[in-house]
Order: structure tokens, then sequence, then C-alpha cells
């Protein structure tokens, strides 16, 4: 019995990794919840809105490195990060002024919103193709860890080692203060309050006199923000690639939709939730076991619920799971 | 008038095609793109400097001019890969082929454009073993030793090492699953464990997950067929961050400059094995490449030096450059008897062959070819010694 080893193994490969990727889920879904509650569709760009802005903040990030500009021992991404969401802003009006309103006026099915959101999707990707490449970028510098696997051995004595990155930190960290900002403009501010209002009833709404142009550009500007953010500390935990957007959409709804879509908390809740379960259905627990089991005794196999080929069709399974038996997510929100 | 602006025009015409046919088309058919990039930039630029070479010579059948035109074959995508093999053959009348660069595109160019076309072609690089048993007609040759000699070099690496368990990761197609079956069969014939085989897909962001199960399994190094700069690369720096593994050996797709650019003397250590040979022809292949942009000792850079050199060489033997005639002289040309012929030798190689001689070639990369016309392969053993990659012996 080795209780001890086991757990920072199992801090090291399921905790540490599966809370910063909880994170990044939970600030997309935050996006995605934000413009169903408000616009009423499902936004498929969203993945797309995220590489915008990643993009945006690293071709800054570039500029400043070749500049000599930095916060060392921090990522010099951070420093570009404002920018490259004013850049992530400025995409989602301009896409809001010329595609969305349109069919926002003629008061469209949410169907057509949904697929006119694939649209915006595909070019969007065309865009960042173009102007950034389809290639792996590396922007992260600055200090890599805060503990190393081999420091943790060395201090502690044990013999499994607990690794974390500065950019697991900083995507915890920055998550929390921009959720905790998030729900004080939600719950306290006219204008979160207005939008609130506006999720809830639009019609009432507007008959109280709330501005809808004003909502709905508040929650662009809000999903950008948040989508840039989650898109930078993936890239910096990472890697940036574009491809891998499409891929992050899955894990992303399934978060939004767990959660129960159009609210908050149930967002960052799917975000978690989704994460744990990808690297703890995907892990293998061989070593885990063996610290907990007798001197010298390992199990035979791996011990590993799927192999970790199948990460992805976790976040369909729970999908799929939650559609069926509860549609409306953990925390009462709309059904799609 | 009339006459004569036509007769003019077909004169003009047949003087173009004469000139034309004084021009032989080599196609350079490599993954310019995709996984292997980094790679194939110095490789192609070894095998285009062997075509120079026969050119400028004035030797090559008679006098004749030689080019090469370039084409992709990406290394993942077999559409791709057809049809720019298709594209060389059909519309830019290339005579032979020297590619493709990965072994799933070559199988691809193999089966659906060389053996219907009637082409030859040299891959200096594919190396799973399937490409042994391939149903070619007899056209198809590499430079590059089969995966199979290179699983079994690399057990004995290990052997050699005093390693006995590994864990081992592959990169989920031809190549590394070629790889990975032969040398786990080779590693585990000579008494070593290999604790688990996990696939890994390219193009990932993140692949901390499949460290973890790679770590559970344990085994004292990790062994990643994959590619530099691709999954592999993504392995190694999350089994680096996570601390599972610190030591790792790379066969020949995972040694290149660009990974030791990339962890330096974060993997001192590391080993790997990659096809290279203490033969004469190794330094001669370095010295003719001194002042070029691009250095003769790269890998694979002397492999596709000498599959340009086979072809044109078996082009020279046979005075002809139909495919169905000098498919059988590619091996003669290759192995003894004759006289020895090293990079930078080309002249007088084709001088020998023009008077009826015969020669051996050797080359850069020791070329012997055996069974269905495919290297024997000498390779050589790399450690990373601070932060770059270092020859430590020859196999």
């Amino acid at each position: 019995m080795d209780v001890l080893n086991a757990l920072v193994l199992f801090a090291n490969f399921v905790v540490v990794p599966a809370t910063a990727y909880g994170a990044q889920l939970a600030l997309g879904a935050l996006g995605i919840t934000l413009i169903f509650g408000i616009l009423r569709f499902a936004n498929f760009a969203h993945g797309e809105l995220m590489s915008f802005g990643t993009m945006a903040t690293i071709l800054l990030t570039w500029f400043l490195q070749a500049q000599g500009a930095g916060i060392a021992p921090l990522p010099t991404a951070l420093l570009a990060l404002p920018l490259g969401i004013v850049a992530a802003i400025a995409a989602a009006l301009a896409t809001d002024r010329a595609v969305y309103r349109f069919y926002r006026h003629k008061r469209a099915n949410p169907i057509i919103f949904a697929i006119v959101s694939v649209g915006v999707m595909f070019v969007m990707a065309g865009l960042i193709r173009i102007i950034i490449g389809p290639d792996d970028q590396s922007f992260a510098d600055g200090a890599r860890f805060l503990i190393r696997a081999q420091e943790f051995r060395q201090v502690t004595g044990l013999k499994e080692g607990l690794a974390i990155k500065q950019s697991q930190l900083i995507t915890v960290s920055i998550a929390v203060i921009v959720v905790l900002l998030l729900f004080w403009f939600l719950q306290k501010t006219r204008s979160g309050k207005a939008m609130r209002a506006y999720s809830d009833n639009e019609d009432l709404a507007l008959l109280s006199g709330i501005d809808p142009d004003r909502v709905v550009t508040i929650a662009w500007i809000i999903t950008a923000t948040l989508a840039t953010i989650a898109g930078v500390l993936y890239g910096l935990d990472k890697t940036y690639k574009p491809f891998i957007f499409l891929q992050l959409l899955l894990p992303i709804f399934a978060a939004a939709i767990l959660g129960g879509i159009g609210q908050p908390v149930g967002a960052i809740l799917g975000g978690f939730v989704v994460a744990f379960s990808e690297v703890m259905v995907t892990y293998a627990y061989k070593k885990f076991f063996s610290y907990l089991g007798p001197e010298g005794w390992a199990p035979d196999g791996l011990v590993q619920l799927l192999s970790t080929d199948y990460k992805f069709a976790v976040s369909f399974i729970i999908l799929v799971a939650v559609l069926l038996i509860r549609p409306t997510g953990i925390i009462r929100g709309r059904v799609l | 008038m009339i006459t004569r602006t036509l007769l003019t025009i077909v004169t003009t015409a047949m003087c173009t095609m004469a000139f034309a046919a004084d021009e032989v088309k080599i196609g350079m058919l490599q993954g310019f793109t995709g996984p292997t990039e980094s790679l194939v930039a110095p490789m192609a630029k070894g095998g285009e400097l062997a075509i120079k070479e026969v050119s400028d010579s004035g030797l090559f059948l008679g006098g004749k001019k030689v080019v090469s035109v370039r084409g992709d074959s990406t290394c993942i995508d077999a559409a791709a890969a057809t049809a720019a093999a298709e594209r060389l053959i059909t519309s830019e009348g290339v005579v032979a082929i020297n590619g493709a660069t990965c072994s799933g595109a070559t199988t691809a160019v193999l089966n659906n454009v060389a053996v219907p076309n009637g082409v030859v072609m040299i891959s200096p690089s594919a190396t799973s073993p399937a490409l042994s048993t391939i149903e070619d007609n007899g056209l198809f040759f590499r430079t590059a030793p089969s995966d199979a000699r290179q699983g079994e070099i690399m057990g004995k690496v290990l052997g050699s090492r005093g390693i006995k368990s590994v864990a081992l990761t592959y990169t989920n197609n031809d190549y590394g699953k070629g790889l990975a079956d032969s040398f786990k069969a080779a590693f585990e014939a000579s008494g070593g464990e290999v604790t688990i085989v996990a696939a890994h897909e390219d193009g990932k962001a993140d692949y901390a997950a499949e460290v973890g199960a790679l770590s559970s399994a344990g085994g004292e190094i990790l062994v990643v067929a994959g590619y530099l700069d691709q999954g592999g690369k993504g392995v190694i720096q999350a089994a680096l961050d996570s601390g599972a593994f610190s030591k790792f050996m790379l066969p020949d797709g995972m040694v290149g400059d660009s990974l030791a650019q990339a962890f330096g003397t974060g993997i001192e250590g590391s080993f790997g094995t990659v096809p290279g040979t203490d033969s004469p022809g190794a330094k001669m292949m370095g010295d003719i490449t001194k002042g070029a942009d691009f250095s003769g000792t790269d890998p694979y850079v002397p492999e596709c030096y000498d599959a340009s050199a086979l072809l044109l060489l078996a082009m020279q033997s046979a005075g002809s450059t139909d495919s169905a005639v000098f498919k059988e002289h590619v091996m003669k040309v290759a192995n003894a008897p004759g006289e020895k012929i090293y990079p930078g030798e080309l002249a007088k190689a084709l001088k020998i062959l023009a008077d009826g001689g015969e020669v051996d070639y050797v080359g850069g990369s020791a070329v012997e070819l055996v069974g269905s016309g495919e290297s024997a392969g000498s390779f050589r053993e790399v450690e990373i010694k601070d932060g770059t990659f270092a020859t430590v012996t020859y196999h």
C-alpha cells in the first residue's frame, strides 16, 4: 500500500491536466450558452471564433517578441491578448452585421440560424488558413513549469513526480477571474440584467424598453472575449493548430448541453464534467492500482476503460445520453 | 505564301519536339508538404544533384540532358500522391520516378500509377515491410532498407545498452505499424519486454492522455515510432511535461535537426537509429555537397542521391529510357561485379557503361540491392549529446 504515491500519480496524469482542460472547455461553453440564451441558436462558428481571436493574438505576440517586449516569466501572449480580443470582437460584430442581422430581422427559424453559422464557420476557417496557414504555430514563451516532476520527486522523496505547467495555473486563474467578472456583470449591472431579461422573455423585455440591438452587441462582445481567452489558453497549454478547433467544438457543445443550455453556471459545470470524464475514462490505472495493492503486485492488464483513440467518443456518449435522459441538462436550461 | 507559313510552323514544331526528345525527365516525387517536409527539403536537392551531375557530364545516352520535375506526394494523402504521380507521367512525360517519400504514398503511387503505366520507381525512404512483397512487375526498387531490418537493429541497440523493458508508441499508419510490429517481434525474440503498444494519431493538439497510458504501463524508455514534425514530437513533449519518460528511442522518422532544436538537452541521452553507413561513400557525399545549401549527411539525402543515380545508370546500361527495358538493369548496376562507384563519380560510371563495362554502384548509402530490389541496409546509431544528434556507431 502506497496511497501517497498513488494520489500523486493520479493528480499528475488526471487531476491537473483535466482541470486545465475543463477550464478551457468551460470558457468555450459559456460563449455557446450566451449566444444560445440571447440569439437562440447553436453557434457552430464558435470554434472558429476562438481560432480567429487566438490567431490575432499569436500574430501580435510574434510582433512583440520581435520587438523584445515581454513580461517574463509570464508568456508574452498575455500582453497581446487584449488586442486579440478586440480583433475577435470586430470579427464577431462584422459577421453579425453582415449575416446574422438579416436573419434576425426576418425572425428566421433557429435551425436556419444554426445552418447559417455552419457557413460562417467554413468562411472563417478558410480565412484563418489564408492568413496564418494550416500548420502548428508555437507562441508560448516564458517559464514553462511551476513544478517539475523531477524536482517534486527530489523534494518529497516520492517515487512519482507531479508536474504543474505555468500555462495550467494561468489557465485556471484567468478562467476563475473571467467567470467571476461575468457573473458580476450578469447579476449586478443594468446591461447584464437587461440581457437576462431579454434571454428569459424577448417580447416582455422589448415592451419594457430594452434595446435589442444593444443586447445582441453586448452578447457578441462577451462571447468573442470568452472565445479568444479560451483559445489562447488552450494554445498556450497545448498548441495552436487551426484544424483542432473543429474537433474542440464537440466537447464544448457537450459541456454546454450537459450543464443546461442558456445557464452560465451549467456551462462551467459541464466543462469540468466533460474534461474529467474524457481523461478519467481513457487513463490506464495499472500503476495506480499497483501502488494501492500489496507490494510487488500489479494488475495484468492496463485497467483502461477506453483506448485513448476514443477520447472524443466520450463527449459524444455524454451528449447522446444527456439528450436522451435529461434534455434540459444538469441545471434546467432550454431544450435544443 | 500559306504553304511557306505552314512549313515554318511544322518545322518549328518538329524542332521543338526534337529538342524535347533530347531532354530526359525524371520525376522527383517527394513529400514536400506534410509530416516529412523538413526531411524532404534536403533530400530532393540531393536527388537533383545526381541528376545534374549526369546531365552536365554530357555522357548520358550520347549527350542527352536530364532534368528533374518535382511533384508533391505529401506523406499521408494517398489521393494527392496518386494525382501528382499521374501528372508527372501523363502530362510531364517523366521516364522514371524517384519517390515517393512515405510508405503509404509509395504503395498508392505504385499500385495506381507506376505499375499501370509501366514506369520504374525507386523510393529513397519508403521502409514499410509490406513493400517487399508487393506485386510490382519488377518496376519498384528502394535504396532504403525495410523496417523489418530496422526493427532488428533497434532491438540490438537496446540490448547493447542493457535495456530490458520499453513502452512503444507508433504513428497510426503503414510506416508506424510496420516498424512497431517488426521491432516488437525482434525485441521480444531477444528476451526484451514491450509493456504496451499504443498507436497515436498525428495532428492532435494534446497527447497527455496517450502518455498517461504509456506511463502507466511502465518501461525504462519510450520508443516513439512516429514523425518528428507531428505526433511524435507531441508525444515527447507530453512525456517530458508530465515527467513520464525522460529518455526516448527514436527510429529514423524521428531523427532530424528540428527535434534536437525543439528539445535540445531536455532529451539528453536519448538515442536512435537512422539509415547510414561508414563506407567512404558517406563522407564523399558530404564532400560533394560542401558549399551547397544543404548537407549530404542529412537523413535520406544519400539514399535520394543514390535513387537518382541508379535510375540514370540503369538507363545508360540498357541504352534506353524505356522502363520495360532498363528495369532489368537496376540490380545489375547496383551490385557486384564491376568498378565501384562513389558519389561524384557518375561521369566515370557513365563512361564505363558506354564502353560496355560493368559498374557496382556503392554511392552515398553503400547500396546493395537484395531480395525484390531493396537496400540491405546499414544503420547509424545516434545519440543526443549536448543537445544535438551525434553518431555513436554503425550497424
